[in-house]
C-alpha cells in the first residue's frame, strides 16, 4: 500500500508574527517548520507502515526551495520518498487539491493522509477539495484510523461523541489533534535521510496555473487586550452584558 | 563622472539594503541563516526532544540533586549520546557544528544535562575511539551510543585539578595487565557509571588510558552530595585500590597528556556553544519579565539601566555564537587549533555566566526561585565556568601563544 502524506512548511506555532507598516507578514527572518496537524498526518502513515500496513511513505511539499527542509524532517521520521513542487506563489487550497490531484493519478496511492488544516491560513478546505476532485471517499478530523484489507474505519470528534465511518480504498483522510503523538527524529535517521530522494517538480510541470484567485486586503494585528473590570452585583453584569458585549 | 554617480548609486543601493532589513532581535547576526539544512533539521527535533521531555524534568531533579538513569536510555534513543560515532558504532556521524548545536540546546534546558552529553561523547566514547582497538570499540562504543552503558572520565585527582598533569594515579604492570592505585575527584557520572577512563601513571611515568569497569575489585564510587551546582548531573570520587586492569582494557594508543587533552578539546568546544544556550534562556526570560513587570508605575523595561542590561546580554550572545560557529567550521576542516577553543571556553563561559547573573538580578526576588529557573542556570555556570579548564587556566593558554612564556608555574 502506498500513502501519500502532504506537507506544508508554515510558521513555527511559537512563533508571535508581526504585522509590517506596508500591511504584509513579516517572514523575512522568521523561524518555520511542518504544520503540526501535517506531522500527526506523517506519524500516522509511519505506524501504517511498522504495522506492515503500508509499505511506501511519499512526503509532498508545495512551495518555496526552502520546503525540502520540511520534506527532510519528513523523511527523518520515516518517509520514504519526498516530492517538492517548488511554487514562489501564495497557495490556495484549490490550487494545493488540483496538484496533489496530479500527483495521486501518477502515483496511484491507496491513501492520502493530510492535516485538517494548516495553522497559518486555517482554511481546511485542502483535504476536502481534493477528494471532490479525486471522486474518493473522505474521513476528515480523524482522532482515530483503521486499516482492514480494503476498508478502512475513521474515528472523528464531533459535537457530542464520537462519529464512526467506513470507507473504502482509495481514499482520503485528514488529521485531528488527537490522532497521535508525532515522534521526534532521531539523529540518525536525520543522516540516513540525506540519502533518500527528493523528486523535484513545478506546479507547470502538471499542467497547474498556481496564480492565486483571492485577493488579501488587508492585514492586521489583532486589537491589543483590554483589561477586565469587577461588576459589583449580578444587575450590573446583565446590563453590560446586553449593552456593552451584546450577548444578551 | 560617469563612475562616481553609478557609484553614488550602488551607495545609496546598498543603504536602503540597510534601511529595510528586518532585524531580528533574537538574532541580530542572523546566525540561524548561515546553517545549512541539515543542522537546522537536527537542531529542530533534538530542540523539540529536549525541551519537551528533559525540561518539565529539570527542576524537580534539580532540588533532589538525583539523575534519573532513564534519561540515558531516552537520550539514546534519540542518538544524542553518539552524535559523531561513526554509524558502524551506532552513532549519528554528525558534524562539529551539528555536536556544538545540540550542545546548545542541551543546556539551555539544564547545564547538567549537556555535562552529560559532553561526558558519554567526547571524554568516555572519545578516546575509545581515537585511541582504543577495534575490539574496545565494538565492545563498548554501541552500548555507550544507545544509552545501555555509561562512561566516564577520570582524570582530576583530590590534589591535582587545573595541574593535571601532575597526576598521580599509577598503574603498575604485572602479567596480563595493570594493577592500578589511587583516587579520582570530581568525576562527572561516577556513580552511575558502567566503567571510567582512568588516566593514569605507568612506571616510565607516562600518562595512558585504562577502561576500568565497574565490578573490578578495588574500584569504588562515592557521590559527592551537597554540590550546589550542576545538580541535575551526578558527580562522584572514584578510588582505586590494587585494581587490576587486564591488558585489553588499556588504550594502547595515547600517551603522555595529549590523550586525555584531545578529549577535553572536543568537550570544551561543545560546552562553548552549551554556555551559550543557558546564556539565552536566562536573557529570554529577563527580557519576557522586564515587559510585564511594571515599578514606579512604568515597565522595567522601559527604563534605561535595564535597556542597557538586555543589550549587554544581546551583544554577548551574538557575538559568542558567531564565535562558536565558526569555530565548529574550522574543526569540521581540521583547522581548529587547541588556544582557539580555550579562547571561546574563556570568552562564553565567562559571558555566559555574568549574563546569568544580571538576568538573575532583573528578576529580582523571583531571580532566586527555582521556579523561574534562572537561578540554576546561575548555579550551573559556576561550575561550567570551572571546569574544563578554569577562566584564568584558558588566560594563562593564551598569554602563553602571545608571549612565549609559560606563566603556569
Ligand atoms: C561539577 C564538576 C564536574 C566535573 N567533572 C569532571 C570529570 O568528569 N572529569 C574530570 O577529570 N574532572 C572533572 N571536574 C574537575 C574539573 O575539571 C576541575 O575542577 C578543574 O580542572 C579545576 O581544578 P580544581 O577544582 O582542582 O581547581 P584548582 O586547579 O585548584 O584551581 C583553583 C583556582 O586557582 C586558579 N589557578 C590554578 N592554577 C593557577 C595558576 N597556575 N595561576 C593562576 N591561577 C591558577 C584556578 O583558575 C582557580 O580559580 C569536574 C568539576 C566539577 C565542578
Amino acid at each position: 500500500m502506498k500513502i501519500l502524506v502532504p506537507i506544508k512548511r508554515v510558521v513555527d506555532y511559537n512563533v508571535r508574527v508581526q504585522v509590517k507598516p506596508s500591511g504584509s507578514v513579516d517572514l523575512d527572518n522568521v523561524k518555520m517548520s511542518m504544520n503540526p496537524f501535517d506531522e500527526i498526518a506523517v506519524e500516522e502513515a509511519i505506524r501504517l507502515k511498522e504495522q506492515n500496513k503500508a509499505k511506501e511513505i511519499i512526503a509532498i511539499s508545495i512551495g518555496p526551495a526552502q520546503a525540502s527542509e520540511t520534506i527532510r524532517t519528513a523523511l527523518a521520521m520515516g518517509a520514504d520518498k519526498g516530492i517538492l513542487v517548488q511554487s514562489p506563489e501564495r497557495l490556495e487550497p484549490l490550487n494545493v487539491a488540483k496538484i496533489l490531484k496530479a500527483i495521486a493519478d501518477k502515483e496511484k496511492p491507496d491513501l492520502i493522509i493530510l492535516g485538517k488544516q494548516a495553522i497559518d491560513d486555517d482554511c481546511n478546505q485542502t483535504g476536502q477539495m481534493l477528494a471532490a476532485l479525486l471522486n474518493w471517499p473522505q474521513g476528515t478530523f480523524a482522532s482515530k484510523l483503521e486499516l482492514n484489507g480494503d476498508s478502512i474505519t475513521v474515528t472523528r470528534e464531533v459535537d457530542g461523541g464520537l462519529q464512526t465511518l467506513a470507507l473504502k480504498r482509495p481514499a482520503i483522510i485528514t488529521t485531528d489533534l488527537r490522532l497521535n503523538e508525532p515522534r521526534y527524529a532521531t539523529l540518525p535517521n536525520i543522516m540516513k535521510a540525506k540519502k533518500k530522494p527528493i523528486e523535484q517538480t513545478t506546479p507547470e510541470s502538471y499542467g497547474i496555473n498556481p496564480a492565486p484567485r483571492l485577493e488579501i486586503l488587508e492585514t492586521l494585528p489583532p486589537k491589543e487586550r483590554e483589561g477586565g473590570v469587577k461588576v459589583e452585583s449580578i444587575k450590573e453584569l446583565v446590563e453590560k452584558l446586553r449593552s456593552e458585549a451584546g450577548i444578551l | 563622472m560617469l563612475r562616481k554617480s553609478s557609484e553614488a548609486k550602488k551607495e545609496s543601493v546598498v543603504k536602503d539594503a540597510i534601511h529595510s532589513a528586518a532585524f531580528d532581535w533574537t538574532d541580530p547576526l542572523l546566525v540561524e541563516r548561515a546553517l545549512s539544512e541539515e543542522e537546522r533539521v537536527a537542531r529542530d527535533q533534538a530542540r523539540g526532544f529536549l525541551r519537551e521531555t528533559l525540561f518539565p524534568r529539570a527542576r524537580d531533579l534539580f532540588r533532589a540533586e538525583d539523575f534519573d538513569r532513564d534519561i540515558m536510555r531516552e537520550m539514546g534513543r534519540m542518538g544524542l549520546l553518539g552524535i559523531m560515532l561513526p554509524e558502524r558504532y551506532g552513532g549519528a556521524a554528525m558534524s562539529h557544528v551539528i555536536y556544538g548545536l545540540l550542545m546548545r540546546e542541551a543546556e539551555w534546558v539544564d547545564s547538567g544535562f549537556r555535562s552529560v552529553l559532553s561526558v558519554q561523547n567526547s571524554l568516555a566514547a572519545h578516546p575509545i575511539l581515537a585511541y582504543g582497538t577495534e575490539e574496545q570499540r565494538g565492545r563498548f562504543l554501541p552500548g555507550m551510543a544507545s544509552g545501555e552503558i555509561v562512561g566516564c572520565f577520570g582524570l582530576t585527582e583530590p590534589d591535582f585539578g587545573s595541574d593535571a598533569g601532575g597526576l598521580t594515579t599509577r598503574a603498575k604492570k604485572e602479567k596480563g595487565g595493570y594493577r592500578l592505585n589511587g583516587a579520582k575527584a570530581w568525576i562527572t557520572n561516577a556513580p552511575i557509571a558502567d566503567f571510567a577512563v582512568i588516566w593514569a601513571k605507568d612506571e616510565d611515568d607516562v600518562i595512558r588510558g585504562f577502561l576500568v569497569e565497574r565490578g573490578m575489585s578495588g574500584f569504588e564510587t562515592v557521590k559527592i552530595e551537597g554540590k550546589f551546582s550542576l545538580r541535575v548531573s551526578l558527580t562522584g570520587m572514584i578510588s582505586l585500590s590494587d585494581v587490576f586492569v587486564p591488558d585489553e582494557n588499556l588504550l594502547p594508543d595515547a600517551r603522555g597528556l595529549t590523550g586525555p587533552f584531545s578529549c577535553l578539546n572536543k568537550a570544551r568546544y561543545g560546552i562553548c556553544w552549551g554556555a551559550l544556550g543557558s546564556a539565552e534562556f536566562c536573557w529570554h526570560r529577563a527580557r519576557d519579565y522586564v515587559m510585564e513587570r511594571k515599578q514606579f508605575g512604568k515597565l522595567l523595561a522601559s527604563y534605561q539601566l535595564v535597556q542597557k542590561r538586555l543589550a549587554d546580554m544581546q551583544m554577548e550572545i551574538a557575538v559568542g555564537l558567531c564565535g562558536v560557529l565558526r569555530l565548529g567550521r574550522l574543526l569540521d576542516e581540521d583547522r581548529a587549533a587547541a588556544p582557539a577553543i580555550s579562547l571561546m571556553k574563556r570568552n562564553n563561559c565567562g559571558k555566559a555566566l555574568e549574563v546569568a547573573r544580571v538576568a538573575r538580578d532583573m528578576l529580582g526576588a523571583n531571580g532566586v526561585s527555582d521556579e523561574y529557573h534562572v537561578i540554576r542556570h546561575v548555579l550551573n555556570l559556576e561550575a561550567v565556568n570551572t571546569y574544563e579548564g578554569t577562566h584564568d587556566v584558558h588566560a594563562l593558554i593564551l598569554g602563553r601563544t602571545q608571549t612565549g612564556i609559560q606563566a603556569f608555574t
